[in-house]
């Protein structure tokens, strides 16, 4: 079959800035200056948040657990240094709204000193589920922005018996270089991370991928993967949103994951590549997520880098720590320009998720005014899913949400590739987050009503109830009274017989 | 000959089909308009009255037989009024509805003297309390009806809007061009 007709390996995308050469010549920084207090929310991950465990007052060690993981789908929390826990209490959450969330405070003692742990004598030999526990009491999710709990997804594939675990370097995000750097930094410890996911999800191969943009982070991986015929790095072309699991596994091995499935359906399961160095440190080490590798950048900061930050981190310590001209900052953002969250403020935590800080100045970022849409199908054409975002925001901004739908509203991505090329500045991801929002609020509204409905019936019930068991009562106080005046009337009576 | 023959056979038809017509009228009538009953069960059924109908019962009824708009019901918002059009084959525009803000009813702890009025009115159960307790009102089944303000004798029940937490915040919707 001629090329043309074959579906082709890379649908949409769009080929934005890089501007990673700021960061990525530059080493990771691993003496950044222990902060004073550190905050730690107790929900940085996909599911219930943690209990704490700790109580005011309280000493903890470098390493100690801080609140315990609550149901299925859930992670623990970690103390990142040792210190005294000062308050449990609501504190501004990394988040575009900044609305507080309940948060871990603990003062520094300046010591940093490690909790003893027992460490496997070869960690290679380790059971499969003894791997999946301990990544999972380390509080270890996918540190690729979704954090998902990566001890989760590390039992379902094994359950579900996968032929090849994809670890995802794509870093398709322009100014990101943190896995870069870690890639280049300690390839072989990354490499011994994916060998123990292998183990822990029995999985046969592994492939990593990862853009061509990044030449000496896939010189290092090659040489580290060079011992192990079962892992593969393999480099895929420039082009946002390639990091996007199922456009990378759809061109590394022509495999797609069906709309409204998972990965694990047909057998692979995806892991960022810094969670498999969080693995490694959790086994090997013995060592909790309690830290991660932060790419502070953007033209507001005057040295900016890859700085590996304690969790619970204040960002205004972090940006000041890389020189922030607070003047020239006109937007804070955590994570990548195309997907990451405008954030009010900079008084908020470095959390499991943040794999950037980009204090962006004028010259970075462009409020044209939005005008109205010219039907030219750029987004279109954009769109890496295949959906049309000019018809969904037309249904959208007229409050069709059930039409937006039925055009694919719920496989949208928000990777910003729409918006990134529309000539008329129209926000499409805005529209798209808007109607997901709505979408879940209608949901709730729903339950709500079932749930009204229930218990106006049991209530109903219940007063029919109590409305019966009335009359019967007053229906057996009538008899009693009916048999006890005919009583009387007996023993009136039968003296008469007797005397007559 | 055959002209007397052609009517009495239409008439004789006629008569025959048309009292067919009048016992399957009687005997296999419908109890109720199937629409009413699927429409009631969209509705939010707490009987509150804001259509300006004595229940959900009746304001479907009137739904129904067209004499109500599709927007009646502010506890359903735009998601009712999106699928009443949907199934009665309207037309609204929505582009400029808009929610009401949803309400909860809360007590005030310095001002309730535990009454009890306002949770024996309470159609969802969702205050809590004894004689001479403080009431408490649980906010995720409060329907945000106001009959317990409406008993409260020391109006320590107030209508507060629900608290945005990082659970529930949502992306407003962009500004048009």
């Amino acid at each position: 079959m001629p090329a043309f007709l074959e579906n082709p390996r890379l649908r949409g995308g769009i080929h934005a800035e890089e501007r990673k050469h700021y960061t990525s010549g530059h080493a990771i920084v691993r003496n950044f200056p222990l902060p004073k207090k550190l905050y730690i929310p107790v929900q940085q991950h996909v599911g219930k948040p943690a209990e704490p465990v700790v109580k005011v007052g309280d000493i903890v060690l470098k390493g100690q657990l801080l609140a315990h993981s609550q149901g299925a789908i859930s992670s623990p929390i970690h103390a990142p240094t040792s210190g005294k826990i000062i308050d449990v209490k609501d504190f501004p959450a990394p988040h575009p709204s900044a609305l507080p969330v309940r948060t871990v405070i603990i003062e520094s003692d300046g010591k940093d000193q490690w909790l003893t742990t027992h460490l496997p004598s070869d960690p290679f030999a380790l059971d499969p589920e003894e791997i999946c526990t301990r990544v999972g009491e380390a509080g270890v999710v996918g540190l690729g922005g979704a954090v998902f709990p990566s001890a989760v997804k590390l039992n379902l594939g094994r359950k579900n018996q996968i032929h090849t675990l994809l670890i995802n370097a794509g870093e398709c995000e322009p100014y990101l270089t943190c896995d870069d750097r870690l890639m280049q930094e300690y390839a072989e410890e990354i490499v011994s991370g994916i060998r123990l996911m292998l183990n822990g999800m029995q999985a046969p191969k592994a492939i990593i991928g990862m853009e061509d943009n990044k030449p000496e982070a896939f010189r290092a991986m090659q040489a580290a993967s060079l011992p192990f015929a079962n892992i593969s790095v393999e480099q895929v072309p420039t082009r946002y949103p390639m990091g996007w699991d199922r456009q990378m596994l759809r061109y590394l091995t022509g495999l797609e994951i069906p709309a409204d499935g998972r990965a694990t359906d047909i057998g692979v399961v995806v892991h960022n590549v810094a969670t498999a160095h969080a693995v490694y440190k959790a086994i090997c080490l013995g060592q909790p997520l309690i830290s991660r590798v932060v790419t502070v950048s953007g033209t507001a900061v005057a040295k900016p880098g890859n700085v590996e930050v304690p969790l619970g981190t204040l960002m205004s310590e972090v940006l000041d720590y890389c020189g922030l001209n607070k003047a020239r900052m006109a937007r804070l953002v955590m994570g990548g320009p195309m997907m990451g969250d405008a954030l009010p403020h900079a008084e908020v935590p470095v959390v499991k998720a943040c794999n950037g800080i980009l204090a962006l100045s004028h010259e970075e970022i462009e409020e044209p005014q939005t005008q109205a849409c010219i039907r030219c199908s750029s987004c279109v054409t954009a769109c890496p899913v295949g959906l049309l975002p000019l018809e969904m925001a037309s249904r959208i901004r007229a409050n069709q949400l059930d039409a937006a739908v039925d055009l694919g509203l719920k496989d949208c991505i928000s990777c910003g590739s729409c918006s990134y090329v529309c000539p008329s500045n129209i926000p499409l991801v805005h529209y798209f987050k808007f109607a997901s929002g709505e979408l879940v609020k209608r949901q709730q509204a729903e339950h709500k009503t079932e749930q009204t409905k229930r218990l106006m019936q049991d209530r109903n019930q219940r007063m029919e109830r109590i409305r019966q068991e009335a009359e019967a009562e007053a229906l057996r106080a009538q008899e009693a009274r009916a048999a006890r005046a005919a009583q009387q009337a007996a023993a009136k009576q039968q003296p008469k017989e007797e005397t007559a | 000959m055959y002209v007397l023959s052609a009517i009495i056979i239409l008439t004789a038809l006629g008569l025959l089909l048309g009292f067919s017509l009048g016992i399957a009228a009687k005997y296999l009538k419908v109890e109720s308009d199937p629409l009413i009953e699927r429409i009631e069960e969209l509705m939010p059924g707490s009987q509150c009255g804001q259509c300006g109908f004595p229940g959900c019962r009746p304001a479907a009824e009137a739904l129904v037989s067209g004499t109500a708009p599709v927007t009646l019901c502010p506890p359903g918002g735009t998601a009712l009024v999106e699928q009443l059009a949907k199934l009665l084959g309207i037309d609204v525009d929505l582009s400029n509805a808009q929610d009401q803000e949803a309400m909860v009813a809360r007590v005030s702890e310095e001002t309730c003297t535990g009454c009890t009025r306002c949770f024996k009115v309470c159609p969802t159960d969702a205050i809590v309390g004894a004689p001479k307790q403080i009431h408490a009102v649980v906010a995720d089944a409060c329907i945000g009806c106001k009959q317990c303000v409406a008993v409260c004798p020391t109006e320590c029940l107030q209508m507060h809007p629900i608290e945005v937490t990082l659970r529930n915040w949502r992306w407003p919707k962009p500004l048009a061009a």
